[in-house]
């Protein structure tokens, strides 16, 4: 499994480099100098460093008492505190990451696409403190959603490009954001955020994100002397989960679980659960899971989280479904709401929606997890999502838990 | 294969280039975009059919909208496919090349696509998203029902590249005239495409054509002696946005008579 992906980007038959010549180059140049900073000790020392003093690393794995007493069943939940980074969520970690690598390779323009605007914050913030010009493109409906996001953004000196064209949301901006590039790839780099993307960019990302298996291998290890039964984590594009999930692949007693975005739930065409529903195809330079018509037409998606609200899947989840390692399921926005509710009440820990979604699966299956010790990747924090929440909380009375 | 060779070698004979013309296919819709096809077969020496799909990233705003009007009339690959049908029976002779992103077509079948394009009279095949490392599969079996894949070129390309992409290709390779997506530009940098042409030309000993921001006769009467042909899209699909077929027409014919120069 560690072997994945192969000399030529793939993991199994997903992945790959399905983008336009002008772009090939820009992709060999930065594969290079990838690989040659992942074995680069200097670099690795310079970016631990960071990660230490700046992001605020490790951060904590905490035992979850009041929400595992909630959920009975001696199940023992503990959370991966990515919501304690420096920008209130894991993105930070790969943006410090690619930040850093761009400017080793002289590249001084950076740009990123963002859906909740989390993803758009962490570069932002890389990109200020590198002194890196940024740009973020951003659709329509997302700058709607999370408009103070955009605010923090150009607060740190960003520029948010709105993205007008499709459905206004996280793939457009990838297409824009990839338009951008293929016209300024000389002198830019571009900060995917997720796992998605043409090859080195799935292995590349997983590489910055799994510091957080790594640090919850050690810290489980130290509190309860053993690996935890379950590691439960959203996906959307699916950066946090593979960055948990990887450093267990080959614990094959661990069972890894991906949460995704099921709307107004998977029997309906409003939601966002590629991995459950979609079918192979290939979107955003990868051989993938896709939401798409039978014509090969990119579907629409919707998810009350805009960061899980994206049609494609990072190519190494395809291959973990198919190789049955991982297992995929979805929860409904309904669903996510609630466990927003119940973790802030059982934990005084608001979660972002994305994470929502990994803390309702285990809500919804606390019957089948007795005894077990589970490990949520608590991705993100909610402040973000207070707004957006209030508004549906007050149409939707009956979804309120007083 | 032969049309897209004796397409060059007579208009080489006759001391003129291609005039190669893309729209996207069923723009508005499909009856109406055969007709604007009719129109631009009076002109184009060859010509580009698009596929629509919902996200061709590297297409900006023109064809992008084109794409959007293409699907919300309906249209599908098997659609496509019946377009070219009916252009190919007016049509018996000039080049028709099919352009569209890969995953329309993976999800299609690519040899069941590639067999129905060349029943319904398809010579060759542009995917923008599929470079060598990942089209070389595809190329083969389009080379096997002696077809032409036609591979893109790019300012970026390396020297490796450029030899990698002559040996995919099938009877000519497209180059792309800047970094960057589709669209009219104003002026281009005639000297270094001449130059980089020259080097495709000089490395894979393929003809090579242009396109990306030529929308005026002008732009083809600056760089004339370094491509083979000359692509023109944004320019054509933006006179069907506006359903100006008069000014199409007239554009369709300055094109045509820049290519006329030697």
């Amino acid at each position: 499994m560690n072997s994945y992906p192969d000399s030529r980007g793939k993991f199994g038959i997903y992945g790959g480099k399905f983008v336009p010549e002008t772009l090939m180059a820009a992709l060999s140049e930065l594969e290079e100098n990838y690989y040659k900073i992942k074995n680069d000790p200097s670099f690795q020392e310079e970016f631990n460093k960071l990660l230490r003093e700046y992001v605020g690393r490790p951060t904590p794995l905490q035992y979850a008492e009041g929400f595992s007493k909630y959920l009975g069943n001696g199940i023992k939940v503990y959370l991966k505190r990515e919501d304690l980074n420096h920008t209130g969520a894991h993105k930070i970690n790969n943006a410090l990451g690619q930040a850093l690598l761009a400017k080793r390779m002289g590249k001084k323009r950076i740009i990123a696409e963002t859906g909740a605007g989390q993803h758009g914050v962490a570069t932002a913030t890389a990109c200020a403190f590198l002194g890196l010009e940024c740009v973020v493109y951003m659709g329509e409906e997302d700058v709607r959603r999370q408009a103070l996001n955009v605010f923090r953004m150009e607060l740190l000196g960003a520029k948010v490009e709105v993205v007008k064209s499709g459905s206004r949301t996280l793939k457009d901006a990838v297409n824009e954001a990839t338009r951008d590039w293929v016209t300024n790839v000389r002198t830019t780099h571009y900060i995917i955020g997720s796992a998605v993307g043409p090859h080195p960019y799935p292995e590349m990302v997983r590489d910055f994100q799994s510091v957080i298996g790594r640090e919850t291998k050690e810290q489980i290890l130290k509190s309860e002397n053993r690996l935890p039964d379950t590691i439960v984590a959203c996906v959307g594009g699916g950066s946090n989960a593979i960055g948990i999930f990887y450093p267990f692949i080959e614990d094959k007693d661990v069972r890894l679980v991906g949460v995704e975005a099921g709307g107004y739930g998977l029997d309906t065409d409003k939601h966002a659960a590629t991995l459950c529903k979609g079918t192979v195809g290939i979107l955003h330079g990868a051989k993938s899971y896709l939401l798409q018509t039978e014509d090969g037409q990119i579907t629409p998606t919707h998810s009350v989280s805009a960061g899980l609200d994206y049609p494609g899947v990072g190519p190494e989840h395809s291959l973990l479904k198919d190789i049955n390692r991982a297992e995929y399921y979805a929860v409904t926005d309904d669903e996510a709401l609630e466990a927003f509710q119940i973790l802030s009440r059982t934990e005084g820990i608001i979660p972002a929606l994305e994470s929502s979604h990994a803390i309702a699966w285990v809500i919804k299956n606390k019957d089948k997890l007795e005894g077990q010790i589970v490990v949520v990747n608590l991705s993100g924090r909610g402040d973000k999502d207070v707004n957006q929440v209030r508004e549906i909380l007050e149409e939707r009375r009956d979804l309120r838990l007083w | 294969m032969e049309r897209i060779k004796n397409c060059f070698e007579k208009l080489e004979a006759k001391g003129e280039k291609p005039l190669i013309v893309y729209a996207t296919a069923c723009d508005p819709n499909c009856s109406k975009s055969l007709e604007i096809f009719r129109l631009i077969l009076k002109y184009a020496d060859m010509v580009e059919i698009g596929m629509p799909f919902s996200d061709p990233l590297a297409d900006g705003p023109t064809i992008q909208k084109a794409h959007e009007r293409a699907l919300a009339a309906g249209t599908n690959t098997q659609k496509v496919l019946e377009l070219v049908k009916k252009i190919r029976d007016f049509e018996s002779e000039k080049p028709l090349i099919l352009m569209g992103y890969y995953n329309p077509i993976f999800v299609y079948g690519e040899e069941k696509f590639i067999r129905d394009a060349f029943q319904a009279g398809v010579d060759g095949f542009i995917v923008p998203d599929l470079p060598p490392e990942e089209g070389e599969d595809f190329a083969r079996k389009v080379k096997s029902m002696k077809l032409s894949p036609i591979f893109l070129a790019a300012p970026t390309s390396t020297d490796d590249r450029i030899k990698r992409i002559g040996e995919v290709t099938g009877e000519f390779i497209y180059y792309v005239s800047v970094t960057g997506i589709t669209g009219e530009r104003e002026e281009l940098a005639y000297r270094e495409i001449e130059r980089d042409i020259e080097r495709v030309k000089r490395i894979t000993g393929k003809k090579t054509v242009v396109g990306f921001g030529i929308s005026r006769g002008k732009h083809i009467k600056e760089m004339y002696n370094s491509p083979d042909g000359f692509v023109v899209g944004s320019a054509v699909v933006k006179r069907i946005e506006q359903e100006d077929y008069k000014n199409l027409e007239s554009l369709l014919e300055e094109l045509k008579a820049a290519t006329k120069l030697s």
